[in-house]
């Protein structure tokens, strides 16, 4: 078996796929200011402070902000999907398609608990085949 | 003598689908219909800024001269997303404030395509629309709305509204795309894009040009222009300062905040002092959150500032009487200049059966996503 069969892709460079472990996603939070950010990054945009940022292991939990029901999206974009604004518990805000729950606005209800869960990129593979792992939100008890 | 600047002539083209026209061609009739409207030449002009957005590396300003007049006056062209003309607009405003020129011509032009903007995601792997959430406009424009939704209430239905004000607005106006009622069952029932913006909630994707000729007060004076002059009193230009959401969740309301505060700081005057307001209506939803950003009613007040008809023209601040880019339409790179038109128009009396009675004083708003906001206010000098 391949390197490229045995191992999917992250489908964002703050998505992190540990050789032994769960995957997560990765932050920056400035020990100057405290403002979190997704990803790597060397110059916080807040107070301005360099190398300043500590890498940090984003929560898995945490609430909808916001959302739109996205109808008509580009060709051979699967539709109807929620797009969510999801702040994390413990800081960090991030967007990702809200899964297994009515595209409805009656049943998306604002500060509603999510969990992030991490699933194959909807099929998508890149030009030489890889398939990737991707992050997405759903409803939480 | 003070060192005010003021618009001297100013026009536009009826926006429409050109697809057989190049985007110079479409600069250059505003800017004769502008020269024209101030009986100057392109020969009296010291300076031209162009704004236009899809050709930003493709000296459109001087391929407008090249149709119009070879000067060889100074011409910078500008791009700055949707705030594009008005970023023009204002370079050409600083550079007389600043007493470098008397005479300047800003321009305003853009072609479209059809279909939705924004999204793609680019990069390298795979494609993220509809991966990791939706980015196209009317998907970003409707997460701020439900923002909106989630403070205050507010509502699909109030959202609509502000398309069916606006589409029965642009009924006045010859030069808007469309002339056409919109029902409120008929915006709602709409094919839906991005929840709450139905189809006719999104601004349309159209053809367009304006320009303007600004002027020193000496100059206008010398020239007799003065009569229907209309004076700049105030003009800003804003980014995005930091907010906690804004890396995945692009922020419209701080730096157009930030831009009316100083706006109204600058031209020493209040949200009741203004007459009209041409704003940035994008999207339906993008309306009801600038009448809070812009002053016009309290925070938490915008979707009673639509039930109860204030914007409407006959109400208290009338809000987009063009027909906003609802329904006038959205030349991206002419739009800022199109609504420094329209007030001018009304400021002027000028506006035939739209006009907005005894307007003295109106605010010109745009948003460019990423984001710059461009806010001007004008004052009738006669
Ligand atoms: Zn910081």
């Amino acid at each position: 078996m391949s390197e490229a069969e045995a191992r999917p892709l992250p489908a964002v460079d703050y998505l992190k796929i540990p050789a032994d472990g769960d995957p997560y996603l990765e932050g920056s939070k400035c020990s100057a200011c405290g403002a979190i950010f997704l990803g790597s990054r060397k110059i916080c945009s807040r107070c301005a402070a360099r190398d300043q940022m500590e890498t940090i292991r984003l929560a898995d939990t945490g609430t909808l902000y916001t959302y739109a029901i996205v109808h008509r999206s580009f060709p051979g974009v699967d539709v109807p999907f929620v797009s969510a604004v999801v702040d994390l518990d413990g800081g960090g805000t991030v967007k990702g398609n809200l899964m297994d729950i009515e595209p409805d606005p009656d049943r998306i209800t604002f500060g509603m608990p999510v969990k992030v869960v991490y699933r194959d990129a909807l099929g998508r593979k890149d030009k030489d085949g890889n398939s990737y792992l991707s992050y997405f939100f759903v409803p939480r008890e | 003598m003070s060192n005010d600047v003021y618009v001297v002539g100013v026009d536009m083209i009826k926006f429409g689908r050109f697809p057989d026209r190049s985007v110079p061609d479409l600069g250059a009739e505003a800017a004769l219909m502008a020269l024209d409207d101030a009986g100057l030449a392109i020969k009296d002009m010291q300076a031209l800024y162009c704004g236009n957005l899809y050709q930003a590396n493709a000296m459109v300003g001087q391929r407008i001269l090249q149709q119009i007049g070879q000067t060889g006056i100074p011409v910078v062209n500008c791009a700055n997303a949707c705030a594009t003309g008005a970023t023009a607009f204002r370079e050409a405003w600083m550079a007389i404030k600043a007493e470098v020129y008397d005479l300047v011509l800003a321009v305003g032009v853009e072609q479209m395509g059809k279909g939705l903007l924004g999204g793609g995601g680019g990069g390298s792997g795979i494609p993220k629309e509809g991966l990791l959430g939706g980015g196209t406009m009317p998907t970003v424009f409707a997460e701020a709305g439900m923002e909106h939704a989630r403070k205050y209430g507010t509502t699909f239905e109030q959202f609509a509204k502000v398309s069916v004000k606006n589409h029965h607005h642009s009924t006045l106006n010859p030069k808007a795309m469309y002339q056409i009622e919109t029902p409120l069952p008929e915006v709602m029932n709409a094919e839906m894009i991005s929840y709450p913006n139905t189809k006719l909630m999104c601004s349309v994707n159209v053809d367009g040009s304006a320009a303007a000729v600004l002027c020193s007060e000496r100059k206008a004076r010398e020239l007799g222009l003065m009569s229907r002059a209309v004076k700049v009193r105030a003009s800003v230009l804003t980014s995005d300062p930091w907010q906690e959401r804004d890396l995945v969740m692009p922020d419209v309301n701080t730096c157009t905040r930030l831009a009316a505060k100083e706006a109204y700081e600058r031209a020493g005057l209040g949200p009741s002092d203004i007459d009209l307001v041409e704003l940035h209506d994008c999207f339906a939803t993008a309306e009801i959150l600038h009448y809070e950003n812009l002053g016009l009613c309290g925070d938490g007040e915008a979707g009673r500032f639509i039930d109860e008809g204030h914007a409407a023209l006959g109400g208290r601040t009338p809000v987009n009487v063009s027909g906003g880019l609802l329904s006038k339409g959205h030349p991206l790179g002419a739009t800022g200049i199109a609504n420094i038109y329209e007030v001018t128009t009304h400021l002027r009396g000028e506006a035939g059966k739209r006009q907005v009675e005894g307007a003295r004083i109106g605010m010109t708003h745009v948003i460019g996503l990423g984001s710059a906001c461009g806010i001007h206010i004008l004052e009738r000098a006669g």
